[in-house]
């Protein structure tokens, strides 16, 4: 059981008998977890906060938020069309971690676990 | 309105009718098996799913509503746009990816990887069904009103028809095509809609020589109640203490309501994997970030063409304001084609909710709850889906005629208040923390449930004062219409109680769900025909 061999070590479908905990126990695991964890946890922290603090002076700063800053368009407006901008950003930028420091770590544990009994 | 636009508006609606039940009529060519009927043989491509994810996501209450809303209301209105965005943040880094690699169907699925099947998937169906019953009634309701505005229905009598013309259709789509079927309803209908909006939100910027700040000056011209605050954000929520709760209380329900909308979870397993599951949510938050630009565009166009005061007199109320605009810069004829628009976005929702619930009847309970998992994927699933699906139908053309008249937008922000309370803790604990267990999902599902509905229960929305569901009635004893600050941070908490109480810990089990999340090791694959 020490190893991610199937334990059974027929073709049995995928997934059916492996030793999950010591998959999951593997270095190459925790790198994925670690570099998935460290990248999407913080990011939800800071969108959430992001998000939270917009609501926050729309809710309790009218003042402030109503400030013209070009022609009719204020400091609300501009902050509003920022969290357009953050969230697209957010999203191109977690693709771009996603396919270059997730999939091929994901793929290369999946092949091992799929394609090793054959 | 006289009745020859009625005629047009009918006859538009009617084209788009046929070409789409002729649509679906071909995709269910080969819809033989579960994995079929329910996910479309998960042969969707990304892009494709995106489109119909976003085909999903803007309902009524995201085209009518926000655009009524941001018209009526001014600023406050745009924090709708704001919220239902950025939650997709939720769903693309949290949720989506994992979810596809662990389930099949349903969240069911996911929450019962590791936890004891039966009362397990009993809650994860009864949430689901409730959320999707708030959101059904907030669309049928739209429904009522969209008729009364277009067709010059104003009886009770006459709407109540019409909505269940809507509910009959929404059934023949759902019965006829599946999952496949719905979901290229929901592709024509998203490309419409943004199509539609986009041309419609040139036109309003070209009136102005694609100056913003004109367009916002001459809606204020044109708001003489409301004058500059339109613009600032506290029209609508800024006036006491506990209207301001509300917003705030608004704000954390729309964000973080997205990723437990099952009809959203649902969309993630018709992809064969989850990288394309992640680009499916890539492309639905650029097509759904573009429309909501729209919609401030549009909502503000409203104010300065047409005037929250004609907006507020129409049939319909704020909800025809994006209509009212149609018809203030193209005549009937683009009045007729933003209805027919208008129409099929809800024909689209409604049909994408009860093939949600009708699965996760069929699957969660009757496959594996009734049947212990035996009837897996064999034609019995499939017809209890279908029958679901007529039961549900009936159900909704019975709720949105009582819904009619109710505001959508607020309607479906009550939906996500379920939906984040009920499904949200459930579906993250059972992602990320390795010691949650059947105790722990039950107490918050069942437990976030119950606390959002009788919060809502006992609000102003439904009692207590003359725009409330019973506005003769009298027992709002909580201040907030929307429950999301109180009922969220309790199902949350609820969630953890749960778990600790119970001894039930399977490290194993998580090890398996873990590694296939993150992975995509036995992830069900794509049918190919």
């Amino acid at each position: 059981m020490s190893t991610t061999e199937d334990a059974s070590g027929g073709a049995t479908p995928a997934g059916a008998t492996h030793d999950w905990v010591a998959v999951q126990d593997s270095a190459d695991f925790k790198e994925l977890r670690r570099r998935l964890r460290t990248f999407v946890f913080p990011m939800a922290g800071l969108f959430l906060a992001w998000y939270l603090l917009y609501v926050l002076l729309a809710d309790y700063a009218h003042g402030f938020m109503s400030q013209k800053v070009v022609g009719n368009i204020n400091v609300g407006l501009i902050l509003g069309l920022l969290q357009f901008v953050s969230t697209f950003a957010i999203t191109t930028l977690y693709v771009r971690h996603a396919n270059k420091n997730l999939d091929p770590r994901a793929e290369a544990i999946r092949e091992e676990l799929e394609g090793g009994q054959a | 309105m006289t009745n020859n636009n009625a005629l047009l508006n009918i006859a538009i609606f009617g084209i788009f009718v046929v070409a789409t039940l002729f649509v679906v009529i071909r995709a269910s060519r080969n819809t033989k098996t579960a994995a079929d009927y329910l996910a479309a043989g998960r042969a969707f491509t990304g892009p494709q799913n995106g489109i119909a994810i976003a085909g999903d996501y803007l309902s009524a209450a995201s085209f009518l509503g926000i655009a009524g809303a941001i018209a009526v209301n001014g600023y406050d209105g745009f924090l709708y746009s704001i919220g239902f965005l950025v939650a997709w943040l939720v769903a693309l880094l949290l949720v989506a990816e994992l979810l596809r690699n662990t389930g099949k169907y349903t969240m069911g699925d996911v929450l019962s990887f590791r936890m004891r099947q039966r009362p397990v998937r009993a809650a994860a169906a009864t949430s689901t069904m409730a959320v999707s019953f708030f959101y059904l009634l907030a669309q049928m309701a739209g429904a009522g009103g969209l008729v009364a505005l277009l067709l010059g229905i104003t009886g009770k009598g006459g709407q109540a028809v019409v909505i269940a013309v809507v509910g009959a259709l929404m059934i023949a789509y759902v019965l006829i095509g599946g999952m496949k079927g719905t979901t290229w309803v929901q592709i024509i209908k998203a490309v419409l809609l943004i199509v539609g909006a986009g041309i419609m939100t040139l036109w309003v910027l070209g009136k102005y020589g694609l100056n913003l700040s004109g367009l916002l000056g001459a809606a204020v011209e044109n708001a003489p109640k409301a004058g500059e605050k339109l613009l600032g954000p506290g029209l609508q929520y800024g006036k006491t203490a506990t209207s301001q709760l509300d917003f705030l209380s608004l704000a954390l329900a729309l964000v973080l309501g997205t990723a437990g909308l099952p009809h959203i979870l649902m969309r993630f397993y018709t992809v064969p994997t989850a990288k394309e599951a992640r680009r499916s949510v890539v492309w639905a938050i650029w097509l759904i970030g573009l429309f909501y630009l729209f919609t401030l565009v549009l909502g503000y166009g409203a104010a300065a063409l047409v005037g929250p005061d004609k907006i507020l007199g129409a049939p319909g109320k704020a909800n025809s304001a994006a209509p009212l605009l149609a018809e203030a810069l193209g005549g009937p004829l683009l009045l007729g084609l933003i209805a027919a628009v208008a129409f099929a976005t809800i024909l689209a929702v409604v049909a994408g909710l009860t093939i949600t619930a009708s699965a996760s009847f069929a699957h969660d309970i009757y496959a594996n709850i009734i049947k212990k998992g035996e009837a897996e994927d064999k034609s019995n699933e499939v017809k209890v889906a279908r029958i679901t699906a007529i039961v549900i139908g009936i159900v909704s053309i019975l709720g949105g005629i009582a819904a009619n008249g109710q505001n959508i937008a607020f309607l479906v922000a009550l939906a996500f208040a379920v939906a984040a309370s009920a499904n949200l803790p459930t579906i993250l604990y059972s992602l990320f923390w390795k010691r949650f267990n059947t105790s722990g999902a039950l107490w918050s599902i069942y437990g976030g449930l119950s606390v959002t509905i009788a919060l809502i229960v006992l609000s102003p929305a439904v009692s207590g004062n003359a725009n409330a569901m019973f506005p003769k009635a009298d027992f709002d004893v909580f201040p907030l219409s929307n429950p999301g600050i109180v009922s969220i941070p309790v199902a949350f908490f609820l969630g953890w109680l749960g778990t600790v109480l119970s001894k039930e810990d399977n490290k194993a089990k998580y090890a398996e769900m873990e590694v296939r999340a993150l992975t995509g090791v036995g992830a069900e694959k794509a049918i190919s025909h």
